[in-house]
């Protein structure tokens, strides 16, 4: 019997300094990283070697997908709700208070104003495969994209612009988007880029 | 009897033991949730500011470039870039030249047409280095020496087939060159002629060359 009682202790393991270990992890992950805001095309943006960091607030997002797609996100949850109310009174929509807090909880949009309705009323797991097709005309006859930005920027003065687009867009592409930025004299904005590696440079030579 | 007392001692160390095994596990996929779901890094940013197409502007007001202090680069498709100094000379092709986003491509050039400037900002980071200027200092510095008198001007044209990436280089090479003063242009229908015509030339030359 006793020889029995002695085997069993030891098989118990001291799990307190592992468990030590995992919270300083675990405390060291939540304090360091961002969360990934889903976006609905993939973008890989090219390398560059500046080093300057986005500020988190006040950011309006230009997400310009290689064929063209634009989308935008706004950091600011207050924020597009009142952009959602403000664009819907310029195109003559109306939106009902339930189809608003869907809109502020969705981290990207970029449907035509007209199919917004529609598509705000969608289920939510149909909504990202609808998004993906989808995107904010840019094109002179119904400039959107402008219009959306003009009344973001109206609603928070502080708003800064960034652009983030696949390394592979043709420029004809990012020249509609400054130029729309240009007409409403946002004449300074920010690139999104990632860090340029040293494997970066080499592969270059 | 004290078999019996033995048994209690023992249980009671027993118990004052935590088993700390559900919650390592229970950590460890925190840890893997927080891994998986977010970005450690920011994404860096690049800052431009472009010009204003605001037609009120007097010719006062446009700072008027020297032509033998421009350089115009033209980025095309497939990666490839062409530059010229100065004014265009559309008559002649092989003012044109061709070059690459290497490092002994455009670099090269753009840095010796940059030398004085360079220099100085080498000198200026290594008095950052060894801390005999504070940062403040040094941003001031930095800007008067990529706005001086001898620093060329860049014009950046980009044809509507050249790619984001391409556009993004050459504003890395303003960074990498320290100069401060580069505009985005519209390409000009006598830029893409001008490059079709050096395609010509260049192609001709080959040929007599094989």
């Amino acid at each position: 019997m006793g020889r029995a009682q002695i085997k069993k202790k030891d098989i118990f393991i001291d799990m307190t300094a592992m468990s030590d270990v995992t919270v300083l992890l675990l405390t060291f992950f939540m304090l360091t990283s961002t969360f990934v805001k889903k976006e609905p095309v993939e973008i890989t943006t090219p390398a560059s070697v500046s080093e300057i960091k986005i500020p988190e607030k006040n950011i309006l997002s230009i997400l310009v997908d290689p064929h063209g797609k634009v989308f935008m996100s706004l950091s600011q949850r207050d924020d597009m709700t009142a952009v959602l109310q403000s664009m819907g009174q310029a195109y003559g929509i109306t939106f009902t208070p339930k189809e608003i807090k869907k809109f502020a909880a969705a981290p990207t949009f970029g449907v035509p104003i007209r199919s917004m309705k529609q598509f705000l009323n969608l289920p939510d797991n149909q909504q990202d495969a609808v998004l993906k097709d989808q995107g904010i005309p840019t094109d002179s006859v119904d400039n959107q994209f402008k219009s959306w930005v003009r009344l973001a920027h109206a609603q928070n003065p502080d708003l800064r612009i960034a652009i983030k687009a696949d390394s592979k867009t043709p420029y004809s592409v990012i020249k509609k988007v400054m130029n729309s930025l240009q007409d409403l004299k946002e004449n300074r904005y920010n690139l999104i880029t990632s860090l340029k590696t040293a494997s970066d440079e080499k592969n270059k030579k | 009897m004290s078999d019996k007392n033995n048994g209690k001692k023992r249980q009671k160390k027993l118990t004052c033991r935590v088993d700390f095994t559900p919650m390592v596990d229970m950590n460890m996929l925190l840890i893997t949730f927080f891994m998986l779901c977010t970005s450690l890094s920011k994404p860096q940013t690049m800052e431009i500011s472009m010009p204003s197409n605001d037609k009120n502007i007097t010719d006062q007001d446009r700072s008027k470039v020297k032509a033998s202090q421009a350089i115009t680069l033209l980025l095309a498709e497939n990666d490839r870039v062409f530059y010229y100094t100065g004014l265009p000379n559309y008559k002649d092709p092989k003012s044109l030249k061709e070059s690459s986003y290497h490092a002994d491509g455009i670099r090269k050039f753009l840095l010796s047409h940059n030398i004085e400037a360079t220099a100085k900002v080498e000198q200026l980071k290594l008095d950052k280095q060894n801390k005999k200027i504070t940062e403040e200092q040094y941003s001031q510095k930095l800007n008067e020496i990529k706005g001086g008198k001898d620093t060329p001007t860049v014009i950046i044209k980009a044809m509507g087939t050249a790619s984001y990436k391409n556009l993004v280089d050459a504003l890395d090479e303003m960074q990498i060159c320290n100069i401060g003063k580069y505009v985005i242009d519209n390409i000009t229908p006598e830029d893409k002629a001008f490059i079709k015509s050096f395609e010509k030339v260049s192609g001709s030359s080959q040929k007599s060359a094989n």
